[in-house]
């Protein structure tokens, strides 16, 4: 008999239990369902963390199974968040103007007109753009968090590997149309509010419960999205599929002459990924409560592959394990809860530092420990890799070195 | 008033002169004071009381007398003007008066000569207001057009050329035959023609004025023709009356709403209720949940509400109101046009003629302008771009710190010119010191990390962009996150003007220069040089240049260092422009790895010519879109996205071996 899906992958067994406790924990040190322990604003950041996690489980699939380093990930994150928030800024704003509207019912103009002018006031409009025509509409703008992300990565993944446009330049590729994303929505023109972006999301319209239940809420949303997202992600890399992408990530030119369609699988997996990361986003900026085109600019997507790189590129495990570690203990640092270092002649405020700290951080783990954190589970389990060290034996790259040629 | 002050201003000027001037030259000075009073005396005399307390509501005739009152007048209304006017209190004797001390030093208003002192108790000083000065200042114009001193000449001209008058029209004329200065005259020559065109006697006169200008570029001349061709809308009941720019017909040229607004302001037809006091007065006539007979639940249908207000009206307990299809005939009743405020037809003509020849010509010299703009774009993107063509282009090395590398520079610029104050020898110890300094931050990192990732490009990525965030933050800690001056030395301030449309900054042509000297600096280095031998020896095959004896390591590390040092100079020449920040080599990096892959990885004209498409189309998209450079760039980054689908390997593509994979 042939192992079953979880045999041959233990790490999904010990992922959703580590997440189930983690999530049940949480629920219980809350201010909504327990003692208090853990405020209403941590829960919203671990729920943050959760959906971080998401996108690196993306982020792993697409780079450290496929070798397509995108740097592009967070425009669809962020697409998400600003689609699934077009739905929770209106529907608010469509509260907010009836109820202060009176006794005489308005028309649905004057309801259109209420609304553009609360929402695009800011930005110098009152009418509302003809992207905002499903706004009101929950399933369609639940269908848009897929589609739209979904839509673009097939566009831009066909012509970007129908050209074969690879490595380096691909990642630059990507880098562009996120900047480009992001410039777009720089501008008022874009009918999303410019630079001000989607406020007020934390209030989720018609949902009478206050931040300390919704934050759970959101947590358990998040929890069950990242484990889900973590079978899913799992299940495709374990098959066939799995073996083929791993083979394009080493030599995508061999398996295109073992006949594979390469493009194909890149495209999937790129759309794919885009799809997860925009499920990952719809459900962060509910959490953070505002989304605007900064979060998208290019460092962002950047700073997505640096979470994958410091925990561990393919294997699911360390993406998720990079995310939270980094995301955790940025917030940590940076929230200024690190004691600062007095050297006499200067003080170190972390504040300052931890981007240099990090950046050096990130430099000795390339270079030093290309495993990340998930290296950790391998020295537990015993796993070493060969020691690949001393001069190549030959000039060609891949070439046997001094010590492997030794045994 | 004015007008009609300044007319008969000119009326008493025009009159005056003949006996007054013959009797002021004539007539002995000695004479003048004691006997019959002639000349400016005899105008002081006269309007002794307008002059002590001038207004400006009786001053301008006193003023045309002055004016052409002879001998002395151009002083007399100077000092005038200038608050240099004081009234002996004993005899009313006017004095052009000098404070010396705690006394004046008095002057005879016509002769000029000294006429002793006098303590101030005994002298008022006369303070006309601004409006009279502006009066005084407009007669002056007249003594100052022909005044021996050019500068004060040129003065006048550039105070006609601000607020002409009908008034200046004459003298300007009458001054052009005696001017000596050629380029003076040039000018008054072309002001008396911009002056016709104004307040020419006739049409034709004016029509004429206006074609000897053809499609000059002149600010000046557009500027006197715009107020010609001004229109404003308005309303007829029949047929358009006066000067008809353009009939307009509602719904076509004019949404009706404005139609109807135009009728009502100019009270052709009653004001409409609008929807929102329709509304109003629906809400206040609710009785027992219904408005109108109707559930005040429908009244959310635009239709249902019409009906409700329609019964109320008829009821008599709201005002009527008109209904679309009235608002409509009474719309289509009338006519609307745009008219101009130049009654002439003869003249608008000549002028709508004249502006789209010199819009032609505007258009033309744009293209132009453009042009430059865009070359000084593309000069600037090459510069930050060609450090990259080196690491990236030749090495095949991603450098995400390469940014961080032309902010160092800038920022070394900005050390520089703390310890040295002159901004030329500044900039000049600024240059070698940035690539110095560049160059060692490239050679360390090079060795330090980016040597052990050459056959890891995607590793090399991701470190260089770790090392980036890294300087980035270190910059800011340095140097704060505000921005620091980079002050560029005073022969650069200042632009190349080469008509009032075409201009571009020295600065602009000092980078477009230095881009052209890196260019060549590079090609010499990559092609004569050992060192250029050595690179491409060992881009093409590291191990058969090993084999030759070449050094890799030491190459590879060399060539990184030149090209990290280009970029610190890029630096010192971007930061004289653009703001110095931590922040900056990240405006500058994406376009920078754009260029180059554009062009094509590996060839330093096909850099160039990325960085000439890169500026063209962003300011070809800009003017297309002049609003939005945000957009521009958005534009620009699709079309480079489609264009590498065609072109993959950029436009200049290497070939063969060289090409590598």
């Amino acid at each position: 008999m042939k192992p079953g899906f979880l045999a041959k992958n233990p790490s999904v067994m010990w992922f959703l239990l580590i997440l189930a406790i983690f999530t049940l924990g949480v629920t219980f040190l809350s201010h909504a369902y327990g003692p208090g322990v853990i405020s209403t604003s941590m829960v919203k950041t671990l729920g943050k963390t959760l959906c971080l996690c998401l996108i690196a489980i993306a982020m792993d699939l697409v780079w450290g199974y496929t070798g397509i380093l995108s740097l592009g990930h967070f425009a669809f994150f962020g697409l998400g968040g600003y689609m699934i928030g077009m739905w929770l800024m209106y529907e608010r704003t469509r509260d907010i103007v009836l109820s202060s509207a009176g006794s005489f019912p308005m028309t649905p103009q004057e309801v259109n007109d209420a609304i553009g002018t609360q929402i695009f006031g800011v930005v110098g409009g009152s009418e509302l753009p003809a992207i905002w025509t499903f706004a009101g509409n929950l399933p369609m703008q639940l269908l848009f968090v897929v589609l739209v992300p979904g839509l673009l990565a097939l566009i831009f993944g066909w012509l970007a590997f129908r050209s074969r446009v690879t490595g380096v330049y691909l990642s630059i590729l990507t880098q562009a149309m996120t900047l480009a994303l992001s410039l777009y929505l720089f501008q008022n023109e874009s009918g999303l509010r410019g630079n001000n972006g989607l406020s007020g999301l934390q209030n989720i319209p018609g949902v009478s419960a206050g931040q300390d239940q919704l934050s759970v809420w959101f947590l358990w949303a998040s929890a069950v999205a990242l484990g889900l997202g973590y079978i899913a992600a799992a299940f495709i890399v374990s098959g066939k599929f799995g073996s083929v992408i791993r083979g394009i990530r080493d030599d995508e030119a061999r398996v295109r002459f073992l006949g594979y369609s390469v493009e194909g699988y890149k495209l999937f997996v790129f759309t794919l990924t885009a799809v997860i990361a925009a499920i990952a986003g719809a459900l962060y900026y509910p959490q953070a409560g505002i989304i605007n085109p900064g979060e998208m600019a290019p460092i962002a997507s950047i700073y997505l592959a640096v979470w994958v790189a410091i925990g561990g590129r393919g294997r699911l495990y360390g993406a998720v394990m990079g995310a939270a570690f980094v995301s955790i203990v940025s917030s940590w640092f940076t929230g200024g809860r690190v004691p600062d270092i007095p050297l006499g002649f200067y003080t170190i405020q972390w504040v300052d530092w931890w981007q240099v700290l990090l950046g050096l951080a990130f430099v000795l783990v390339t270079l030093l420990a290309p495993k990340g954190l998930s290296g950790i589970v391998d020295l537990l389990e015993g796993i070493r890799s060969p020691d690949r060290h001393g001069d190549p034996l030959g000039p060609d790259q891949g070439s046997l070195q001094q010590k492997e040629a030794q045994e | 008033m004015r007008k009609f002050l300044i007319a008969l201003g000119i009326l008493l000027a025009l009159a005056l002169p003949g006996q007054a001037q013959e009797t002021g030259t004539t007539a002995p000075q000695s004479e003048t004071a004691q006997a019959e009073l002639t000349g400016l005396a005899a105008v002081l005399a006269e309007y002794s009381k307008e002059i002590a307390k001038p207004s400006r509501r009786t001053i301008g005739p006193v003023i045309a007398a002055i004016a052409s009152s002879g001998e002395g007048a151009s002083r007399f209304l100077q000092a005038y003007a200038d608050k240099g006017v004081g009234q002996r209190e004993s005899d009313g004797a006017f004095f052009i008066i000098q404070k010396k001390g705690s006394d004046y030093e008095l002057s005879d208003p016509v002769t000029g000569a000294p006429a002793g002192t006098a303590p101030k108790s005994d002298i008022k000083e006369i303070k006309p207001n601004s409006g009279v000065r502006a009066e005084i200042g407009a007669a002056l114009v007249r003594f100052l057009l022909s005044d021996p001193d050019p500068k004060k000449r040129r003065e006048a001209l550039t105070a006609i050329e601000r607020d002409g008058e009908a008034s200046h029209l004459d003298p300007l004329r009458a001054s052009i035959p005696d001017e000596p200065d050629p380029a003076i005259k040039a000018e008054k020559e072309r002001l008396e023609r911009l002056l016709t065109i104004r307040f020419g006697k006739d049409a034709a006169e004016r029509v004429a004025a206006i074609e000897s200008f053809g499609s000059d570029l002149g600010l000046d001349f557009r500027a006197t023709l715009n107020p010609l061709v001004a229109t404003t809308r308005k309303a007829f009941a029949g047929a358009p009356e006066g000067n008809v720019a353009k009939p307009l017909r509602p719904g076509k040229d004019i949404p009706k709403d404005e139609a109807y607004a135009m009728l009502v302001a100019a009270k052709m037809a009653p004001e409409r209720i609008s929807a929102s006091a329709m509304q109003q007065s629906l809400a206040a006539n609710v009785v027992d949940g219904t408005v109108g007979g109707l559930p005040l639940a429908e009244m959310s249908d635009p239709a249902k509400r019409e009906e409700a207000y329609a019964t109320l009206a008829a009821a008599g307990t709201v005002p009527q109101r008109l209904t679309d299809a009235e608002a409509d005939t009474l719309i289509t009743d009338h006519q609307y046009a745009d008219l101009y405020a130049e009654p002439d037809p003869a003249v608008t003509t000549a002028a709508e003629a004249a502006l789209t020849r010199v819009g032609r010509t505007v258009a033309a010299m744009q293209t132009v302008d453009l042009g430059l703009d865009a070359l000084s774009l593309a000069s600037i993107y090459f510069l930050a771009a060609i450090g990259l063509a080196i690491t990236f282009g030749v090495m095949g090395v991603i450098n995400m710190a390469h940014g961080e590398f032309i902010t160092m520079g800038a920022y070394t610029g900005y050390v520089v010119q703390l310890f040295v104050p002159d901004y030329t020898l500044s900039i000049l110890i600024a240059l070698p010191l940035a690539f110095a300094i560049t160059f060692g931050a490239g050679v360390a990192m090079e060795r330090l990390v980016i040597r052990w990732l050459y056959k890891r490009p995607l590793e090399t990525l991701l470190a260089t962009f770790g090392i980036s965030i890294a300087l980035q933050q270190l910059f800011k800690n340095i140097f704060g996150t505000q921005a620091r001056p980079l002050t560029s030395p005073p022969w650069l301030d200042g632009a190349w003007t080469l008509n009032d449309v075409v201009s571009i900054s020295y600065i602009r042509i000092a980078i477009f220069v230095l881009a052209l000297v890196f260019l060549a600096l590079y090609l010499w280095v990559m092609r004569r040089t050992r060192l250029g031998l050595e690179v491409r020896a060992v881009t093409q095959n590291p191990s058969m240049a090993a084999s030759m004896g070449i050094n890799p390591d030491r190459i590879n590390m060399l060539a990184f260092g030149f090209g990290s040092g280009i970029a610190g100079i890029a630096g010192v020449a971007i930061g004289l422009f653009a703001k110095v920040t931590s922040e900056m080599g990240q405006d500058y990096i994406v376009q920078s790895f754009m260029t180059v892959v554009v062009g094509g990885v590996g060839s330093i004209f096909g850099t160039l010519a990325g960085a000439g498409l890169i500026g063209v189309l962003q300011k070809g998209i800009e003017w297309l879109n002049p609003s939005n450079t945000l957009a521009a760039q958005t534009y620009m980054i699709l079309f480079i996205i489609i264009f590498i689908q065609f072109r993959p390997r950029g436009i200049i593509a290497l070939k063969g071996r060289a090409a590598g994979d």
